[in-house]
């Protein structure tokens, strides 16, 4: 049998997305706000972060605008998985609601509906923001051809990172619908973490962060190449180009814990 | 009586949820230790930075993390219900009830409060006293005056809830001033980074805006950073707070009152 076309997925993904993008706008001011309100929430963390550096001359040998590099890069990275398929955290709702009994019977993979279901534009103000931290943060590095190589492998292959991961820990709902908190550890203090060099991690965390979370390839290895800085743990220096292969490990990971979920599922009606 | 009935029966209607409230602890304790390890890189660094020591920055994180749910700060609770309950127009029926409504709305949103600090607030401080060593209340009096601290936190941050909720009377949909609210919660309550870092002016205004009630203040006591008439003082800033919020929302409720009478026909 041959496979649907992936682009037909895509279009099939783009009309829904716009479905919902309708349907928000139909309470303009919420609309705004609340994609005001995302930008400010991200943006005042940064200026947490700026608070932090008037107190400090450096964070473990990382001054301001390494770290902004750091914190634009990881935060532009989610900023556009959370735009993505931000949804998918809401999987436990559609399962207790029985929505996703519904959706199986339609003529579209479960995945790209439940990733489109209720898409909001919202994360527009975080993406905007992430985009001015990252843009200011890149003038403080000196390019060469290799390094802009690295750049942007590193944001296609961060976003990949954080994709796996949402969808990855989301499906910890097919099997309990009550403790999806479990899975913000390690989506949102994945991302959390890489908001600061991982050098003020003891080196277990920093080997957990590699090899089990591997959110260390979002931006922290990229980073240092990018930086021309040597890995204050020691760490290969393949590591420094291995991103776009941690970002497809996870998202084929993440999707093989996908369809064990939707085998193991049951209807709650059932 | 009754109100003490509303906030039982909300303590209970909580804790039915058991397996939530484990992963919650367990997320909490995540961040705990993430934001242990940056703010002692930090004090490393400049150990006086605002006039903490380490100990007193790392119990900062994890008292943040236990006050975190109880004092809603993302919004929640029982504000949430009454949102949608205006959205709805169910509100109409809890307005002709012979109970004040911001009365009925307090009181379940303190038992809420208070089974949310028996188990979020409890788990994460004794993990970060086991795992990190915090700090624990200097005397007995900075103990009881925590405790008194705490709930004037839980009613500003209810007052400041109650008052989003009520703009669904006129937005219809409240969702985009919880988010806008909730932002300024996390930078101007000390949840993000502790107010004292705060330079200049813009530490002045976020001690003196009611934000401040939320972590600042209560884990000020906590560490016994406040004594005597400063003590007192810095109960009468969330007094005051909590007083004149409660103010304002008796009278967007009463303008709000009007609203529906008017849409009702």
């Amino acid at each position: 049998m041959a496979s649907p076309e992936p682009a037909q997925h895509l279009r099939t993904y783009a009309r829904i997305a716009w479905l919902w993008i309708r349907a928000a706008w139909q309470y303009p001011t919420s609309f705004v706000l609340l994609a005001v309100g995302n930008g400010l929430i991200t943006g005042l963390d940064f200026v947490g972060l700026w608070i932090m550096f008037t107190h400090l001359e450096d964070l473990k040998g990382f001054t301001l605008p390494e770290v902004a590099l750091l914190y634009g890069s990881a935060s532009l990275a989610l900023a556009v998985a959370d735009t993505a398929i931000g949804s998918v955290e809401r999987i436990g709702t559609y399962i207790r609601t029985g929505r996703l009994d519904q959706m199986m019977t339609r003529p579209v993979p479960l995945l790209v509906q439940v990733c489109a279901d209720q898409f909001t534009l919202r994360r527009l103000g975080r993406l905007t923001q992430a985009a001015v931290v990252f843009g200011w943060a890149c003038t403080h590095v000196e390019w060469t051809p290799s390094r802009v190589l690295v750049a942007a492998s590193m944001l296609v292959s961060g976003a990949l990172v954080f994709f796996g991961l949402f969808v990855g820990f989301s499906c910890v709902q097919f099997w309990t619908t009550d403790a999806t908190e479990f899975a913000n550890a390690f989506t949102y203090g994945g991302a959390t973490v890489t908001q600061y060099p991982l050098a003020i991690f003891p080196r277990e965390v920093m080997l957990g962060l590699t090899f089990v979370i591997p959110v260390a390839f979002v931006n922290w290895y990229p980073c240092l190449y990018l930086l021309g800085r040597t890995d204050p743990f020691g760490m290969p220096e393949a590591f420094q180009l291995a991103s776009p292969l941690a970002g497809i490990l996870t998202m084929a990971a993440a999707l093989l814990v996908w369809r064990t979920g939707v085998r193991h599922y049951t209807s709650t009606g059932s | 009586m009754l109100h003490v009935a509303v906030a039982t029966r909300a303590f209970r209607r909580y804790s039915t949820y058991r397996a939530a409230t484990l992963a919650g602890i367990f997320t909490n304790s995540v961040f705990g230790v993430i934001y242990s390890y940056a703010y002692m890189a930090l004090w490393d660094a400049n150990p006086t930075a605002g006039g903490y020591d380490q100990q007193d920055a790392v119990t900062y994180v994890w008292l943040g993390q236990a006050l975190l749910m109880t004092i809603a700060l993302w919004g929640g609770g029982s504000t949430d219900d009454l949102a949608e309950r205006i959205r709805t127009g169910d509100v109409a029926i809890d307005l002709y009830r012979p109970v004040g409504l911001v009365g009925w709305y307090l009181a379940s949103d303190l038992g809420r409060a208070a089974y949310h600090l028996v188990t979020r607030g409890f788990g994460p401080t004794v993990i970060g006293l086991v795992a990190f060593g915090i700090a624990l209340p200097p005397s007995p009096l900075a103990a009881v005056a925590f405790a008194v601290s705490l709930v004037l936190a839980v009613v500003v941050s209810f007052a400041i809830r109650f008052l989003v909720a009520s703009t669904a009377f006129w937005l219809l949909d409240q969702s985009g001033v919880t988010v806008m609210s909730g932002a300024f919660a996390i930078f101007f309550s000390g949840m993000m980074l502790p107010l004292v870092l705060f330079p200049g002016w813009l530490g002045t205004l976020a001690q003196a805006l009611p934000w401040a009630s939320y972590v600042q203040v209560p884990a000020d006591i906590w560490l016994g950073k406040h004594t005597g008439a400063d003590l007192a003082a810095a109960l009468g800033f969330q007094v005051l707070w909590a007083f004149v919020l409660l103010t304002a929302c008796q009278v967007v409720l009463r303008l709000a009152t009007r609203k529906v009478v008017v849409q009702g026909g």
